[in-house]
């Protein structure tokens, strides 16, 4: 973006000597005209695929669908009862908070072995640059395959998980069956799903640590602990700061995991927000559009307030 | 020497840490190759010592149209991220039209609104229009997901063309198409590598549009090839890890090929160099 801006004085003088003043103001518009047909397709694109769909979702949610008047079209309106009846709804207090859970869980597990895998790899050991690039595999790999992987692995009679539980003593768990359990389960799928984003963001955010400082505290006889707490920890806690955020935004609409895993159950044991509303708009033979919608606009309200707080940490660093 | 042989210990714990990553990925493949009799063993075979192809041989049966789809609506959806957001970045980047702000702002807001609410939305206009079981209406879903992205690429990535070359060309009579065209294209091909392949991976990887907006057509993705295998026949699980295994080519492909453009998406956005 500096750029842009170098080479804006080069060219008006060129401009100038060319043209009058009249002349210099309709060159400006012919160029603001030109920019606009270059973003003119995209904005069109935004606002029938964003802003239509999402104008759309919110409609639904102050209607008052059934099957017939969704395809009809001819929903009565009814302001906020599709809201009223979701707060009310005895799912939505597990829902809201199995979100909570999964979604500050897996932040802090992902964050905090991410970190302890960058500060790893940092060390440029023979083969480093290679297997942090095989750790990349969990985050590319198509979630409906790390999710049936999962599922078959925590299977309680036959997955490999239990069998090796069974090695250290533990009794079976019933891990997609059990209430218990079902939530921790796609929390450890989650976990393991978001290592690499937050070793790689860290990871790139600790090359940006100078190494003299290392050097310096190595001499004044700071261990590696030390180092770590002194040096490292304070200096990565701008990328952390983003790192989590974006990790937060990401993290409350996880949908896919879930969905194949448990389908939110059993019962409701691990339900959120996102599997909540699809659950109701498409989850069964007799789809509650209205209240489903309504749940997805409460998501959007939470993932919206995270997204601000991202965009404004964001903007402070850079200026 | 005694850090050479640390170096060797950080090897080997790397090369543990990794292993461990990686054993569900191992393990995908190792039940792919299970037989249907073993599956239920127990203690499970820890290695495919009896390995058998039955469970790839279903996917040649079942799956192949499936995967064929997932490749179309991955390359068309590649190619429509790639014709909206290459001119767009070109223009916020260059040009700079009045709104710049306030369109990367927008753009960034977009890429936090979860799926489920766009899917739903979709569904209500792709039913009116009758698009619903289409597979262009997929790639039309599944662009939404990397055009935002892709255009923040290649604004950041054109911004790092020097301005000389783009004054030059217009000193040259260059019009603003020509300059965008045979100038600042050319030079932003790793942009286009980047946004092309996540481009790619994310509708190859879309389950959440598929299953609601092309759950009942003749076009089906590959993911809900493999959805359909769990939902249905889920005894045989030699079958849907072989599908899996299939599914995830495409990423080894890509990591394999593109791994340092793979890392600068991920950290593209997130951290200012």
């Amino acid at each position: 973006m500096t750029v842009a801006r170098v080479d804006r004085p080069r060219r008006a003088p060129a401009a100038a000597v060319r043209a009058s003043d009249t002349g210099a103001r309709c060159l400006r518009r012919r160029r603001r005209l030109t920019a606009l047909a270059f973003v003119a397709p995209l904005l069109v694109y935004l606002a029938a695929f964003y802003l239509y769909p999402l104008y759309r979702n919110l409609d639904l949610s102050l209607r008052d669908y059934t099957v017939r008047s969704f395809v009809a079209g001819d929903a009565p309106f009814s302001g906020w009862d599709n809201f009223r009846t979701v707060l009310g709804d005895p799912t939505f207090g597990p829902a809201m908070r199995h979100t909570m859970v999964f979604t500050f869980v897996s932040i802090a597990f992902q964050y905090a072995i991410g970190l302890a895998l960058a500060v790893f790899f940092n060390r440029h050991f023979r083969l480093s640059t290679v297997l942090r690039a095989l750790f990349l595999i969990p985050w590319l790999l198509p979630l409906i395959v790390s999710a049936s992987t999962w599922s078959w692995m925590f299977n309680s009679e036959s997955g490999v998980v239990n069998y090796l539980l069974h090695f250290l003593g533990v009794a079976p768990v019933g891990w997609l069956t059990s209430p218990t359990w079902a939530l921790a389960s796609v929390i450890i799928a989650n976990i393991w799903i978001g290592i690499p984003f937050n070793l790689v963001i860290l990871h790139s955010g600790l090359q940006n640590i100078p190494g003299e400082l290392y050097e310096a505290a190595a001499l004044d006889g700071a261990g590696a602990w030390q180092q770590f707490r002194r040096i490292t920890f304070p200096l990565l806690r701008p990328v952390s700061a983003i790192t989590l955020l974006l990790g937060l935004v990401y993290t409350l609409k996880v949908f896919d995991l879930i969905w194949i895993m448990t389908k939110g159950g059993p019962g409701d044991a691990s339900s959120t927000l996102a599997t909540w509303s699809y659950q109701l708009g498409f989850g069964t033979l007799l789809p509650r559009f209205g209240p489903g919608a309504a749940v997805g606009d409460i998501l959007i309200l939470i993932a919206l307030a995270f997204g601000l707080l991202y965009i404004r940490v964001q903007r402070r660093q850079e200026s | 020497m005694k850090s050479r042989t640390g170096k060797r210990r950080h090897t080997v714990i790397g090369l543990l840490l990794t292993a461990l990553m990686l054993f569900p990925v191992y393990w995908m493949v190792n039940v792919s190759l299970t037989p249907q009799r073993d599956m239920r063993k127990s203690p499970p075979d820890l290695l495919p010592l009896h390995p058998t192809f039955e469970g790839y041989r279903a996917v040649l049966d079942d799956q192949l149209p499936y995967l064929g789809t997932s490749l179309l609506i991955g390359l068309g959806t590649v190619a429509l991220t790639l014709l909206l957001a290459a001119p767009a970045g070109f223009a916020l980047a260059k040009l700079r039209p009045r709104g710049t702000g306030a369109l990367g702002l927008a753009l960034l807001i977009a890429q936090m609104i979860p799926g489920i609410v766009m899917a739903m939305g979709f569904y209500g206009i792709f039913l009116d229009l009758g698009l619903l079981n289409s597979w262009w209406g997929l790639i039309v879903a599944d662009s939404t997901i990397a055009v935002p992205f892709g255009v923040m690429i290649f604004t950041a990535f054109m911004s790092g063309i020097p301005g000389e070359l783009v004054s030059a060309a217009r000193i040259d009579g260059a019009g603003a198409w020509r300059t965008f065209r045979s100038v600042v294209l050319p030079l932003s091909r790793n942009a286009i590598v980047t946004v092309s392949l996540f481009g790619f991976l994310w509708a190859w990887s879309d389950f959440v549009f598929a299953n609601t907006l092309d759950g009942g057509g003749g076009w089906k993705p590959i993911t809900l090839g493999i959805y359909k295998y769990i939902g249905n026949n889920n005894q045989e699980w030699n079958a849907i890890m072989a599908t899996a295994v299939v599914a995830s080519v495409p990423a080894a492909v890509l990591l394999v090929l593109a791994q340092r453009y793979v890392a600068a998406g991920v950290t593209a956005g997130a951290v200012k160099d």
